[in-house]
Formats: structure tokens, sequence, C-alpha cells
């Protein structure tokens, strides 16, 4: 993955495949409510019109909705083949993402999605409080003493507001490590 | 002046000292979610809203909508200082906001903004008071058919009035209907597009979706931008207030105009944040300085707060009359209102007098409270934005994921809320509007409910839309809504042939 080609141009994921993806994406979900709502029974039953009656149009309108984006993305394609741009600015449009932003992106939502599965193992205040120290001291550049008690304080602040003060008990995790805090 | 008398007892239930604190609380707490980036106005309350579960509902509106108030203000602080929008609405206050504060003049547009966001809200506080009762008193005669016409209008003139492609805003509001069908069908009992997983019978809830949409997706997005904060410094003091309010008068056409754009805009359910640029291009093209917009100009701030402001404030109107939310914020407090067991709509202003005047009298006295707190704590809230972006994006996910949690204490809904802000992320990217899906996940049930009531009615027969002159009237205003882009363009060919 380089960031720049040859001619010293940005590069990343052009936004037609995310457009073009997004679209076809969608329209699977059209299709599936569709389908579904048909088998609900989408026409009138013996007592008014059945579960199927209104989710089955919302289902045709993603599905029509898509085709109609699908059509757009594909015609201004057509009509740019006319009038190029060419270079930079081309490129800069057509980008959806270059590469890296989109790095950026991902060691944000991929460290994101590890915590949620934590979450799941060990509880959100443990899970919650390795995360932001980690986060500080990978992206943020901190030592690992801060991160731990930056870490440390705003969790423990969260204890004590939704556990003791608004007895809102948080998920504690399949292996509840803190188990010894009787709450 | 039944309103007035209305009014003065809700003043009674606002001032009490618990819920006088909870509007404080609530002030302070939206200002900070303005400030932050990823906390907003919309997810903000949805977070906050598990733990007024077991408030009384009156003071628990209170304290939502003042974050509400609080978010408003707080994006100013951030475009003004930082040239950094804390809020979609707040983006036209950058144009004329950011100069000012390179030119040294950031107490006076921060001021100016402040002073300009109270006007606004104020008149449609206000306009709320006395048009409101009326509405709702009108809307007690609605059916079913009426009902499903109003949730068309509203939107249609997603489709008509937005700005980018109608085919994606379409796809946007038809995917929340079809979230919101997902679970328990209300009427047969039958489990619709739950594929066996007994996880999906309670549905999407539309606070896990606000939740990852706004919070999970902003921070996404701010990550690619590769945000750092270098801002101007800004001290108000009551020189500087005073001086600047002298000034504001000479200004009262803009702010006129600019209120009016704002009420029009957050009542159809355009919103504050096409209402702020509106207001910033007309009152460009009709300033005498007009030229000079975008240099520092006073007028620059005022125009688009005061619309901005007076947009998100009147967004409520529809929400308490009819039940129906001009924005996605006013969309999470109406589900507050189910949650806490009231049942939105007309009937609201006959059975629940207390909630619905503290809550209008609170409007007046959270505004209040609001502009003397930002005009005494805009350093203190500026300092939030410097502490650096790789502690504040761990701990807002941290926070998204405890209040996506509250909702229903299930975990499954911490993994839909990444979800969401996955796609939150490509539909912002790809401008696919998000607004419509929030309103279509609250509403889908109950639109669909007055359908089916409706096709009841009348066996099936789609003429009943046309029945009579009121429904008739509003589905007519719907289509005309929905056929705006191309209806305007005809009408333009034919002025020019």
């Amino acid at each position: 993955m380089n960031d720049k080609d040859r001619s010293g141009e940005e590069t990343g994921i052009p936004k037609r495949t995310v457009e073009v993806a997004v679209a076809l994406l969608l329209f699977t979900c059209g299709a599936i409510v569709v389908f579904d709502s048909h088998r609900l029974g989408s026409s009138w039953g013996s007592d008014g019109p059945e579960s199927g009656y209104f989710p089955f149009y919302i289902g045709m309108l993603i599905c029509l909705s898509s085709l109609a984006t699908l059509g757009q993305v594909m015609f201004a394609q057509w009509r740019d083949r006319k009038t190029t741009f060419s270079g930079a600015v081309a490129r800069r449009r057509g980008l959806f993402v270059a590469w890296g932003p989109l790095r950026q992106v991902l060691s944000v939502l991929i460290p994101a999605l590890v915590y949620v599965l934590f979450v799941q193992l060990i509880g959100i205040y443990v899970a919650s409080a390795v995360y932001i120290a980690l986060f500080m001291v990978w992206l943020g550049k901190y030592t690992w003493l801060r991160g731990m008690v930056v870490g440390l304080c705003v969790n423990t602040g969260f204890f004590l507001m939704f556990e003791v003060w608004f007895k809102v008990p948080l998920f504690k995790g399949a292996f509840d490590p803190l188990w010894w805090l009787g709450f | 002046m039944l309103e007035l008398s209305a009014l003065f007892h809700g003043f009674a239930v606002v001032l009490s000292p618990f819920n006088m604190l909870l509007m404080l609380i609530g002030i302070v707490l939206g200002v900070i979610i303005g400030v932050l980036p990823g906390l907003g106005g919309a997810n903000g309350v949805a977070i906050l809203l598990p733990l007024t579960f077991t408030m009384p509902p009156t003071s628990a509106i209170i304290m939502l909508s003042c974050i509400y108030w609080g978010a408003l203000f707080g994006g100013a602080i951030t475009s003004v200082l930082f040239n950094i929008p804390g809020e979609p609405w707040s983006v036209a206050t950058t144009f004329d906001g950011y100069p000012m504060a390179q030119q040294g003049r950031a107490g006076e547009a921060l001021t100016a903004a402040f002073t300009s966001s109270f006007v606004g809200a104020f008149f449609a506080v206000l306009m709320i008071t006395f048009l409101a009762p009326l509405v709702a008193r009108f809307a007690l005669k609605f059916g079913p058919p009426e009902f499903f016409a109003v949730y068309l209008l509203t939107f249609c003139s997603f489709i008509g009035m937005g700005k980018g492609s109608p085919f994606k805003t379409l796809a946007s509001m038809m995917l929340g209907f079809a979230l919101a069908a997902v679970g328990m069908d209300t009427v047969t009992g039958q489990l619709r597009l739950t594929f066996g997983f007994h996880d999906l019978m309670r549905g999407f809830d539309f606070l896990i979706a606000v939740i990852g949409l706004f919070g999970i997706g902003e921070i996404l997005l701010s990550m690619e931008e590769g945000l750092s904060f270098t801002g101007k410094t800004a001290k108000i003091d009551l020189k500087v207030v005073i001086s600047t309010w002298k000034k504001l008068p000479a200004y009262w056409l803009t702010s006129l105009r600019s209120t009016l754009i704002g009420i029009w805009m957050g009542i159809t359910p355009g919103g504050a944040t096409p209402a702020s640029f509106m207001s910033y291009g007309v009152a460009k093209r009709m300033s005498k300085d007009g030229g000079k917009f975008g240099s520092g100009q006073i007028e620059g701030v005022i125009a688009p707060e005061t619309a901005a402001h007076a947009a998100g404030t009147s967004a409520l109107l529809p929400m308490l009359a009819l039940g129906i939310p001009g924005s996605p914020t006013a969309a999470v407090l109406l589900g507050g209102l189910l949650i806490w067991g009231l049942q939105p709509g007309p009937l609201l202003f006959v059975e629940q007098k207390d909630f619905v005047w503290g809550l209008i009298a609170s409007m007046y006295l959270g505004n209040l409270a609001g502009l003397i707190v930002v005009l005494t704590c805009v350093p203190l809230f500026a300092a939030i934005l410097r502490v650096p972006f790789s502690i504040i994006a761990p701990v807002i996910v941290v926070i998204c994921a405890i209040g996506a949690y509250t909702v229903h204490n299930a975990m499954l809904d911490i993994w839909f809320m990444m979800l969401f802000g996955v796609m939150g992320y490509f539909f912002k990217k790809l401008d696919y509007p998000l607004a419509p899906l929030v309103l279509a996940l609250v509403l889908g049930d109950r639109a669909e409910d007055s359908f089916r009531q409706t096709m009841l009615i009348s066996q099936g027969d789609l003429r009943i839309f046309y029945s009579n002159w009121l429904v008739g009237s509003i589905t007519g205003l719907a289509l005309m809504m929905l056929f705006w882009p191309v209806l305007s363009k005809v009408i333009g060919r034919l002025r020019d042939a």
C-alpha cells in the first residue's frame, strides 16, 4: 500500500467503488425485506392487512432507490468519459478515502472492535480502563504510567456514577474480574 | 390568555430547587457535549436518557432539553475559537466567527453568537407558547388518515427539501422504516425479519442507532481528518459584553429575518443545519456589507446563530403538538416520552399539563441560564478542547458503549452500535443523510399503525387520503413537497419563457 503512486499523487479507494458497493448492499437489504414480508404475507388477510403489508413496500422502495443511485453512478461514469478531468483533480474527486487517512480510521476502528470483544469477556470497567490506556500509549505516544492513571481514574468515576449513585449496573463480562467489589 | 396562566403554572413547576439544579447540570453537560467532537445534541441526550428513567418525567425532560440548549450554545465556542464546528449547525458560524477571533475580536464574536442564539431561541419559544396549543387543539380532530398524511408530509419534505440526491434520502429513510419493522409485529404478534434470532425480537432501538451513527461515526470521521486543535483564546469580560450588546440592535432586521427562517426550517423538518446556511446566505445577499462577509463581519455570526437556535427550538413544536419530531434530537426526546410512559401527540396538552408547560417554561429559563453560563465560563469550556484527541477519543468510545448498554442492558447492543458507527461513517462520506433514517426508525411503528388503521377503515382503498378537505390538503401538500425539486424547476422555466 503506497500512499503515493509514481507521479506523486495520492492513491486510495475510489469513491465509485464504494458508491456501487453501498448501493448493492442496500439493494440486498431491500430484497431481504421484500422476501421476508412476502413470506409473512404481504396482502390482505381475513382480518385486515397482514404483517408484511407495510414492510413489503418499504423493501421495494429501498430496492428502487438503490437501483436509481446505482444508475446515477453509472451515468456519471459514462458522462465523465467524455469530459475527462486529468491528474490530481480527478483523483481527488474520485477518492473515497486515501490510504493514509484510511489507516488512521482503521487504527481507531479495529481497537474499538477488539475493545467491544473484551467488554464481552471481562466487562465494561476493566476493558475500558485497558482500552483508554492502550489508546493513549499507542496512538497518543503517552507514557504507560499516564495512560494507566487516566484509564483508572475515568473508570473509577464511571463506576461510582453508575453502580453507586445511579444504581445502574453495567455489564461485568463473562469472567467478572471485579466480583470482589460485591456489586 | 389561557396560555399565559398555563405558562405561569409551568414556571411554578420548574422553579423548584431540584429542577433548577437539573437545569444547570443539563446546560453545563450540554455545552461540554457541544464542544467535544463526536458527542452532539442527539447522541448526548441518547446516552443520558437511561439515567433519567427513575426521575419524574418533568424533571427528566427539563434536564435533557437543557442538554440540547447547551449543545446548541457549545457549538459556537469551537467554531469561533478553533475554526472547528462542534456541531453541524455551527459550520456557517466559522465563516465570519473565526476571522473575528484571528483579529483578536473573539470575545465580541462569542458574545454576539451567544446573544443571537438566545434571541433566536426566545422568539421560537414564544411562538411555541402560543402556537403549539392551537396546533394541538386542531390536531385533536385528526384520525388515522390525517396522522398518516402528516407523517407523509414530514418524510416527503425530507426528500423534497434535502440538498443531496433524493434517492439517497429515500434509501436512508426506508432503511430506517425497515429497521423499525424488525421484531414483533404489534398488531398480529408475528415475528418480522428476525430470521430465528431471539435477540432481534426486541428490534433495533433508535437510541443505539443514534449513538452509533452520530457518536462512533463522528469519531471515525474526525480521525480521518487528523484533528489537531490549535485555537485562539478568548476572555469575555463585562466591557466586551456591553460594547457588543450596544452594537447588536443595529442588526435587528438580520435577527428578525434569521429568526423567521429558523422557525420555518425548524417546524418543517429542515433542521438547524440548513437553517443556519440559508440564513447566512440571505444575510449576505441582503446586507450592504455583503461583499465583506467571510472577513469577520459580526452580522455573519448573528445570522447563522440566530437561525440555528430558532430552528433547534421550534423543532420541538411538532414534537409536542403532534408527536412528530422535527430533528434527530427532538426524536430522541420523543423516545424519552415513550419510555417515561407518556403518549406523545395532541392529547399531551390535555392530559399532561404539568409536563408540557413545565417543559415550555424551562425553555425560557434554560436559555437564559445557558446564556449566563456560556458568557461567564467560555475559557473553561475552551480548555476542554485542549485535552488531546488521543485521550478524548477513547473516552468518548467508552461513553458511547456504556450509553448503548444501558438502554436495554444488552451486550449485543454494543455490537450493533459499532455496526451503526461504521454505517454512519460510510453514509456521511457518501452523502446519505442520517436524520431521515433516525426519524423513520422512531416513527416507523406509529406510521405503520396509522397506515394500517387507515387501510382497515377504507378496506384497502388509497382514495381515503383524498376523502375530505383536511386529509386531502395535507396529502396534497406532502406530494408537492415530494416533487418540489421538479416543480421549482418547471416554475423557473415558465418564468424564463
